[in-house]
């Protein structure tokens, strides 16, 4: 079943145009990431997502719901972690939970909540006193304490040291084990690598590229390469002739094999046939950074400060 | 309901963890009457006030104070950093209608305003021998309908500015305009009579206050112009509501 739907979204800002033109799906039980350079209007997408932005055309469903005119029962059914969103300086970590859970109609044992996130022993201490990565968790509790079928998380790990960020990876993951739908939107392309069933690539207002992290990196790479010695001779044309090789160079024995696509397989397959034992065998391994520098011509990008808007 | 409940207990806390609201809004209108009335000579009755005492007369302004202090500085100090730091925007995501918290926060504004004045009033008339209001009925109107009126002026306030910092500069104005109304700077009882005539519009309403609490102390800082108590809180309730509907019409979220 689809648990989000956007189709043909547009929302300016006066002159400007936040989003030209951004429709995506997102499956039941999904996480689906959204990446983008900085004021590609992927904070515009999920704010009107979350019914805090009324697009000027197009429509969005949330759970066959519009989160503009059905907003009571969206916001029930919604979790969201916003970038820059923070809570009263004085208020404590337990109170903070125990008060937003009293906003729902079946609402996540907010102590259960705050145990999973790591945060018990913090239960009376005020904001204010929280580090950042703290105060990041209590803000993905707060989404969570709802008990929400879909959860937008924006910037999720933002300002946390890396054991913080791996931490907070494998509690999304058990969180989506338990059902819940996420939007995950990051500036990390490992993150986006790590947790994102599928992943939108969202650049100049328009969807650039929606697909599996594997199958962005793999449609963005032109070219990748494979090096290796063989175990015994081989004729080049049994690497040449296969439809994904576009080059094969033998220098004092190493091969060094360039191709797209699948060629990597085709290669496995050709070696296997001819008997041949591949060895020292290094691919050129292709990140979804590569990905997302050929779909939107940038590299990836640090968020903006905190305290400018994300986009 | 069961959410505005938690709301305002959450909010109660948060006002009594923010020591200094607590100090000069709460217990610091009590602290002034009981300071001046340590002056003797304020203490003596004087014949430019009819026989009473200057702190008879002067007491209602000290009630004043706490009552600005919280309407026009406080509120809307939290309410803006509220709306500054995204928490208002965070909450509209949330089943609980973002107004609950502005309710929330009068509530436990009106809340406190009620603790300063009983605490002030009590400690007066055991300390300083300073009698209760002799209308009450008419004094608890007067206060309600005159902090309604503020809290209006200070919703107005916190409707549009932008930030927390322009919060306190306007709040800082607005307290310095009202307690010269309010008695602070120049007594009631010896203001020129356009100025009184004036101080009848200026919330909270000192004259009607005054005259609820004592109406000796009411008769001295009456004026012949001036009107009599019931078209006085009339004034306040119309203040009232005019400055909660431009609050409503002008509330920014973000």
């Amino acid at each position: 079943m689809t648990a989000l739907e956007v189709r043909n979204l547009h929302k300016r800002y006066g002159q400007h145009v936040a989003v030209a033109d951004v429709s995506f799906t997102v499956e039941e039980g999904e996480i689906f990431g959204i990446i983008g350079p900085n004021g590609a209007g992927k904070t515009t997408t999920v704010e009107s997502i979350a019914g805090l932005r009324t697009p000027d055309s197009g429509s969005i469903s949330v759970l066959g719901l519009d989160p503009t005119k059905d907003r009571a029962e969206v916001c029930e059914r919604l979790g969201v972690q916003l970038q820059e969103s923070s809570f009263p300086d004085a208020i404590k970590v337990a109170e903070a939970l125990e008060l937003h859970s009293s906003f729902y109609r079946n609402p996540a044992d907010w102590r259960e909540l705050m145990k999973l996130l790591g945060l018990t022993e913090k239960r009376d201490t005020q904001y204010k006193a929280l580090s950042g990565g703290q105060k990041q968790r209590l803000s993905i509790a707060l989404a969570l304490v709802g008990n929400p079928e879909v959860a937008i998380l924006d910037e999720l790990t933002t300002g946390l040291d890396p054991q913080a960020r791996r931490d907070t990876w494998n509690l999304i993951e058990r969180v989506r084990d338990r059902g819940v739908t996420i939007l995950l939107v990051t500036h990390f392309m490992d993150e986006a690598e790590r947790l994102s069933d599928r992943i939108a690539v969202i650049h100049g207002g328009r969807v650039a590229a929606v697909d599996t992290p594997a199958g962005l990196i793999a449609r963005s790479s032109a070219v990748q390469q494979v090096r290796f010695r063989v175990s015994r001779p081989l004729d080049r044309s049994v690497l040449t002739e296969l439809p994904d090789v576009t080059d094969v160079e033998v220098t004092e024995g190493r091969w060094l094999v360039t191709g797209r696509g699948q060629f990597l397989s085709s290669v496995a397959g050709a070696l296997a046939r001819a008997q041949v034992v591949a060895e020292d065998l290094r691919v050129d391994q292709r990140n979804l950074d590569d990905a997302f520098v050929a779909f939107t011509g940038r590299a990836p990008e640090p968020p903006e400060a905190a305290t400018g808007r994300g986009d | 309901m069961r959410a505005l409940l938690r709301m305002v207990k959450v909010e109660t806390r948060l006002f009594l963890r923010d020591s200094a609201t607590v100090i000069f809004g709460v217990l610091f209108p009590t602290g002034l009457l009981l300071g001046l009335g340590a002056i003797p000579a304020l203490r003596e009755p004087s014949p430019g006030t009819g026989g009473l005492r200057d702190i008879d007369v002067w007491a209602p302004t000290a009630l004043v104070f706490g009552m600005v202090m919280i309407a026009v500085q406080h509120v809307p100090a939290v309410v803006a950093t509220y709306r500054e730091r995204g928490i208002l925007r965070r909450l509209s995501t949330t089943p609980a209608p973002p107004g609950r918290v502005l309710l929330a926060q009068m509530i436990v504004a009106f809340a406190s305003v009620v603790v300063s004045a009983t605490l002030m009033i009590l400690l007066a008339w055991a300390v300083l021998d300073i009698a209760p209001p002799e209308r009450p009925l008419e004094f608890a109107v007067a206060f309600v309908v005159g902090y309604a009126a503020l809290l209006g002026i200070g919703m107005v306030s916190a409707a549009v500015v932008r930030t927390s910092s322009a919060a306190n500069q306007v709040g800082t104005l607005l307290f310095v305009a009202l307690m010269f109304f309010g008695g602070a700077f120049l007594p009631r009882v010896v203001m020129p009579d356009v100025l009184r005539e004036v101080g009848e519009f200026i919330p909270p309403g000192l004259q009607a206050l005054t005259e609820a609490w004592s109406a000796e102390a009411g008769e001295l800082t009456s004026t012949t112009g001036g009107q009599p108590f019931w078209p006085q809180i009339a004034v306040m309730a119309v203040v009232a509501v005019t400055t909660s509907a431009v609050a409503a019409e002008l509330f920014r979220w973000e």
